[in-house]
């Protein structure tokens, strides 16, 4: 059973650990959840991106919802904004793609090129 | 298409966020005896002119500069409609929205509830400093959760980390199946 009370025992964990992180990685990953996105799917992908993080550990990652972005045709989008603000925007987005997309780009850094709305436009 | 209630929630909830609300309450009501399942949302963002409000269910009208359309309320209005219920738009500019929706609880038709957490933790992780109420209520209980409560809890831990999110759709996940039963069972338990 999931109580009120639970949240005494996050408190105490999560003060541990946020005094224990030096190095932010600051990242952050923009869904687009308008009507548009969230027909095409955008929720599960968001949901992806939140477990995959979760599991990680990376604690420093933030994920946001913006409105439409306004290449309906390509949704669900998704942009990963990095610590000097280089925006890259991934199209067509999946739960397999974004779990994908946290390994390869935000924990090693490899741009998933074939993902990218470059690579979508090109077709 | 939306496939459920819940993906419905969260396109008005992105409405009202576009809208600069920072308090959102959301209520979903079931009541067996007058067959009827109620979803409602009010916020106190910008709000609409009446002339604006009016026409809002209309496909063609939005506020967006992507698109000339806006399919979010005609979407939640046809959903409605189909299930023998129907939906509403109250709005004073400056003051906020209120968007109700009715569906005939047992009509086949009426779309499931959903994965009501799965709508309601993105959002949190998105505006971890967002007021959101919660209330969901059957004929005999309720169950409400007021994300205020949760902030006097942890402190000054943001609504945003990890565990509590975590925590968070668990929970919900947990008061949606007691108010209104689980995927097989749903409402109808």
């Amino acid at each position: 059973m999931k109580s009120i009370a639970e949240l005494e025992e996050i408190r105490k964990k999560t003060l541990e650990e946020i005094s224990m992180r030096k190095n932010k990685n600051g990242m952050r990953v923009v869904v687009g959840m308008a009507t548009c996105g969230i027909a095409a799917g955008a929720r599960p992908v968001m949901t992806a991106f939140l477990e995959e993080l979760k599991t990680r550990n990376l604690h420093d990652v933030q994920v946001t919802m913006t409105g439409c972005i306004g290449v309906c045709r390509l949704e669900p989008i998704v942009d990963v904004i990095d610590t000097d603000g280089n925006k890259v925007t991934y199209v067509k987005m999946t739960p397999e793609k974004a779990r994908r997309v946290v390994a390869e780009h935000i924990v090693n850094g490899r741009i998933c090129h074939d993902l990218t709305i470059g690579a979508a436009e090109k077709e | 298409m939306m496939r459920d209630l819940s993906l419905h929630l969260l396109d008005i909830i992105q409405n009202s966020l576009a809208a600069h609300a920072t308090h959102i309450s959301i209520q979903i009501c079931a009541d067996k005896a007058r067959d009827l399942l109620l979803l409602e949302v009010t916020d106190n963002g910008k709000g609409m002119s009446e002339s604006l409000c009016a026409q809002a269910a209309d496909p063609f009208v939005t506020t967006r500069k992507t698109r000339t359309v806006g399919l979010g309320l005609p979407l939640l209005a046809a959903a409605a409609g189909r299930s023998a219920g129907n939906m509403s738009i109250e709005s004073i500019a400056g003051r906020g929205t209120r968007v109700k929706a009715s569906f005939r609880l047992s009509h086949l038709d009426r779309p499931p509830l959903g994965n009501i957490a799965d709508s309601i933790v993105p959002v949190v992780a998105s505006c971890p400093s967002l007021e959101l109420d919660i209330l969901f209520a059957n004929q005999a209980a309720v169950r409400q959760l007021q994300l205020s409560e949760i902030r006097e809890q942890l402190g000054g831990i943001p609504l945003n980390n990890i565990e509590v999110l975590n925590w968070l759709g668990s929970y919900l996940q947990q008061c949606q199946k007691e108010i209104f039963g689980g995927v097989l069972d749903e409402v109808y338990c």
